[in-house]
């Protein structure tokens, strides 16, 4: 009969929020730590990132950050609105030199190369590490310039028909080409959020470059559109290394294979994506993706 | 870091709540299989048909908490998308929901035979063939009660210590099993009681197992890590 | 939580409705409101009443000046009149006296007219352009000589406002710039339908003249256009130019915001002290024509160069940067974005600006006065080197003329001036609207 009395544990509940017991948390790593967690370096990386700073006027944006893109990987970046996941990404093909009072330190290497270095020319940079924005702007001009402006101005194509060639395979590449096929001529900002972005997409992958830096490809888009960009994503891998930054942790699951946190100019943990969002090592990234930031 | 702040702290409040629901239901499920299985084993003990009876009426009760539960995660699953931690608890309760409604028809399983044995006009199986299972049912009991505690309070440490001792009841059972064999042996005329015993001595291992199934989803859930199947190494 | 939430609701609870205190201070809110939108509606009618009047007074004053008085006369073309002895002779043709053959034809209209001074009184009815006209159709058709022909020649200045109802019959004659005898030829004419009005070619194809009737704008219309071309030639593209330069490329430093602070104070310099700049520089120093549309245009690029800097420094920044980073994302040089990119969507602000610029220029005349464009030059210029005259400035001139003929022409080239400003204006317009594409 004893037995029966004590075994009201929806009781002992009660008696747990009163007095909460504390729980060691194996491979969690604690909150102050900012030190990185996680296999930041991968086996013969596309890029590789050592020690990387990036100052706004004297402000450190991001810290000493340490990373490798590898061949044919989706590398997500997530972390809160201003935590340095964009900075990091526009190092990797210098966009950073556009803002003005902006200056990157530390090594970023891309076959043999250093990126990061005032002698490189940052045109074939650009042409071999492609931008899409998280804004899609396609040109105010027609569907066609927008594609072939890249093309032609790296010279890619000898004649006419070649860059029609690369016009309409980067068109279908990208899924947009049964859309616009009839209508190439009309103005690329006519068409709507998501087959903007895929023009965008388009043109990038028009100049064949090697890697896809994506800034919030998706933000702008709704759910299908989104769908059919990261369908895109997927393909584009066998091809291409492709870095996101995208708000979205989701979306971070579905496309990527490697997931990198970053916080507050840290990148705090790095990891195969399944890792990361079911047992994230870092408590912060903990807090993150199971929505407790803040 | 507190027990209590493992399922709260979202922005989404409501995420909380919705968490803490579900536990606290998990918890209630597990009380009543918990008073489930030790009824069954007082009615053993006391030749007590009518809580055997009782017990068997329950079960509906705990196929309804089961459902409502199952629908819940399923609600959570598709509204929250949740992540890292509340992914593995969710799973560590849709996990535990089906444990618990096992311990539960073990229960009744248990009840049942009780009212085999009892209702017959067959005479009772004298007290030191009934040994086995006071001592076990003790052991289960309690181990069941730790492995629901550390359920409550998602003890990732105190859920080691009772997987570490999880052979002590497979111990128990083999020298159940040996003892109840000498009795066949002594006198053919238990073997009616000892098979309808051992049944119950199944039953009792089985919902071991079962609680311990719930101390390794705190381990998933608190950790991360999967424990299951490793009796070897642990 | 709980407590923090019961708490805020009594607070709410506690509260009036909102909607009661809303609905208390409406009626001051609307008529806030209403008066707030009739001082805006007061501001326009005001400046609309302005526009009006100073249209209606231009027009009313210059309408008149796009007609003009014309007189028949029969002029008979004998070789003894004209006083030439070889009618085959173009030199004699053209210094035949043809003053004579008007004076006599008017003399046999009115017998009566004896004396000198009636006389003269009598020729001051035509115009002395009716010389040139008969001239120049003598030397046309030289076949003409011997005959009699009769032909309309302008009238004086004074027989014109006469006809224009600007002298005032009533008035005593000492006051009055037509004698009565004048009056009583000019109703014989009239009642013989010697005297009507036409349309005034004579405005618009020729240059200025001392006499108001022969006075025309072409000289001033062609003098503007030619100093506008020579404006526009320099002033676009070294302002565009400037203004790439100066957003697209140019670093930020000491330098750059002293001379960014500078093209703004250059926008607020007086104009006349570009024309003492131009009198200096290109007349004394280098040694290039007076009166010139090229040293005017070389003045007036200096006073437009600030604003169409500036204008085309806004244009350019309006241009979203996310084009800018789409261009250099897939690798585009500085200069191929801004060619292929940045400047077509420039465009429209800089032209804008541009224009307006121009209508600035096209408007100014004190600089001008200062490198001797205020001449009086009756020759329409050719080219950009000679000496001309600007709209602003013929209207300067006339309007400082004696003859009352003078006051119509003035406001008549007012009119002329504003109806160019107004299709410049009107173009900036259509250009923007043309160009303007959306991103």
């Amino acid at each position: 009969m004893e037995q029966t009395e004590d075994i009201k544990f929806t009781n002992a509940k009660k008696a747990s929020i009163d007095d909460p017991v504390e729980v060691k948390h194996r491979a969690t790593v604690s909150r102050e730590d900012r030190s990185t967690v996680g296999e930041i370096r991968v086996d013969s990386p596309r890029m590789s990132c050592t020690d990387v700073n990036v100052y706004y006027s004297g402000q450190r944006a991001i810290k000493d950050i340490n990373l490798d893109i590898g061949n044919n990987e989706i590398i997500a970046m997530i972390g809160p609105s201003g935590c340095g996941k964009t900075t990091f990404l526009r190092c990797l093909n210098r966009m950073n030199d556009t803002i003005k009072g902006c200056e990157v330190t530390g090594s970023i290497m891309m076959d043999d190369y250093e990126i990061n270095s005032r002698e490189i020319d940052v045109v074939p940079l650009r042409a071999q590490v492609g931008m899409v924005f998280q804004k899609p702007n396609p040109f105010p001009k027609s569907i066609w310039e927008n594609i072939a402006f890249g093309p032609r101005i790296h010279g890619l194509a000898q004649d006419k028909t070649e860059l029609e060639e690369i016009v309409v395979t980067s068109l279908q590449k990208a899924g947009l080409w049964d859309e616009v096929k009839d209508r190439l001529d009309q103005p690329g900002t006519g068409l709507s959020g998501g087959q903007q972005q895929r023009l965008c997409i388009a043109r990038t992958i028009a100049v064949n470059p090697e890697v896809i830096l994506m800034d919030e490809p998706c933000s702008a888009l709704d759910p299908i559109a989104t769908a059919v960009v990261e369908d895109l994503m997927d393909q584009l891998r066998e091809n291409f290394s492709i870095a996101i930054v995208t708000h979205s942790m989701q979306q971070a699951a579905r496309v990527s294979q490697r997931t990198a946190y970053f916080h507050l100019g840290d990148l705090i943990e790095v990891g195969i994506t399944e890792e990361v969002f079911t047992k994230p090592k870092h408590q912060l990234t903990e807090d993150y993706i199971t929505g407790r930031f803040g | 870091m507190s027990a209590h702040h493992q399922l709260e702290g979202h922005t989404y409040q409501r995420f909380d709540g919705e968490l803490n629901h579900l536990h606290l239901s998990l918890l209630e499920m597990g009380g009543l299989v918990t008073d489930q299985a030790s009824e069954a084993l007082d009615s053993i003990k006391h030749q007590d048909l009518v809580k055997a009876r009782k017990v068997c009426e329950r079960e509906h009760q705990v196929d309804v908490l089961e459902k409502e539960i199952d629908s819940r995660i399923t609600a959570i699953l598709a509204k929250r998308s949740p992540l890292a931690r509340d992914l593995r608890g969710l799973m560590a309760f849709s996990k535990a929901v089906t444990d618990l409604e096992r311990i539960g028809n073990e229960a009744v399983r248990m009840a049942s035979i009780s009212k085999i044995i009892y209702e017959n006009e067959v005479s009772n199986p004298s007290s030191y063939l009934l040994h086995d299972v006071h001592a076990m049912g003790k052991v289960v009991c309690n181990q069941l009660k730790e492995s629901l505690n550390i359920f409550d309070l998602l003890d990732f440490e105190r859920a080691e210590v009772l997987l570490n001792n999880r052979d002590e009841l497979d111990e128990e059972f083999e020298v159940g099993l040996r003892r109840l064999t000498t009795y066949v042996m002594e006198d053919s005329r238990n073997v009616g009681h000892v098979i309808n015993i051992v049944l119950v001595l199944k039953s009792l291992e089985r919902i071991g197992n079962l609680a311990h199934n719930l101390a390794e989803y705190i381990v998933y859930l608190v950790s991360g890590e999967d424990v299951r199947h490793s009796e070897s190494n642990a | 939580m709980s407590k923090k939430a019961s708490s805020y609701d009594d607070f709410f609870a506690s509260r009036p409705r909102t909607i009661d205190l809303v609905k208390k201070g409406l009626a001051k809110r609307r008529a806030r409101e209403k008066r707030f939108q009739l001082y805006g509606k007061l501001a326009i009618i005001l400046g609309l009443i302005f526009l009006l009047t100073l249209f209606t007074s231009i027009v009313g004053n210059g309408y008149t000046a796009f007609m003009q008085t014309y007189v028949k006369l029969d002029i008979s073309l004998d070789v003894d009149a004209l006083a030439i002895d070889d009618p085959d002779n173009i030199q004699q043709l053209s210094t035949a006296n043809y003053g004579g053959a008007v004076k006599a034809a008017l003399r046999t209209m009115f017998p009566e007219v004896k004396s000198r001074s009636d006389k003269r009184a009598l020729y001051s009815l035509i115009s002395t352009g009716a010389t040139y006209q008969l001239r120049d159709r003598v030397i046309r058709q030289p076949e003409l000589i011997g005959q009699s022909i009769t032909v309309w020649v302008p009238a004086a200045d004074d027989l014109d406002m006469l006809m224009k109802g600007k002298i005032d019959r009533d008035v005593v004659q000492a006051d009055r710039r037509m004698k009565d005898n004048q009056l009583v030829w000019v109703d014989k004419l009239i009642s013989e339908e010697r005297i009507k009005k036409r349309f005034n070619t004579g405005f618009f194809t020729s240059g200025d003249s001392r006499d108001p009737e022969l006075a025309g704008i072409r000289g001033a219309v062609m003098g503007s256009l030619l100093t506008l071309i020579v404006t526009l030639a320099l002033s676009f593209p070294i302002g565009v130019a400037a203004a790439v330069y100066l957003e697209e490329f140019a670093p930020q430093n000491k330098l750059t915001d002293v001379i960014e602070v500078n093209i703004n104070n250059l926008a607020a310099v007086p104009s006349i002290v570009f024309g003492l700049l131009g009198l200096a520089v290109f007349i004394n120093f280098f040694g290039m024509p007076r009166s010139a549309p090229v040293v005017g245009g070389l003045v007036l690029t200096l006073m437009t160069l600030p604003t169409i800097i500036i204008a085309s420094r806004a244009a350019l920044k309006s241009v979203p940067p996310s084009i800018r980073e789409a261009a250099l994302g897939i690798g585009a040089s500085p200069m191929q974005t801004i060619i292929y990119h940045v400047l077509p969507l420039a465009m429209p602000g800089m032209l804008t600006g541009t224009i307006i610029g121009m209508a600035q220029a096209l408007g100014e005349s004190a600089p001008l006065l200062m490198i001797g464009m205020v001449a009086f030059i009756v020759d329409v210029p050719g080219n950009i080197f000679d000496p001309a005259t600007v709209l602003p400035v013929q209207i300067y001139l006339w309007a400082d003329s004696p003859e009352r003929a003078f006051v119509e022409r003035t406001s008549a080239a007012i009119m002329i001036l504003l109806a160019f400003l107004i299709t410049m204006n009107a173009l900036a317009v259509i250009l923007r609207k043309r160009f303007e594409r959306r991103w």
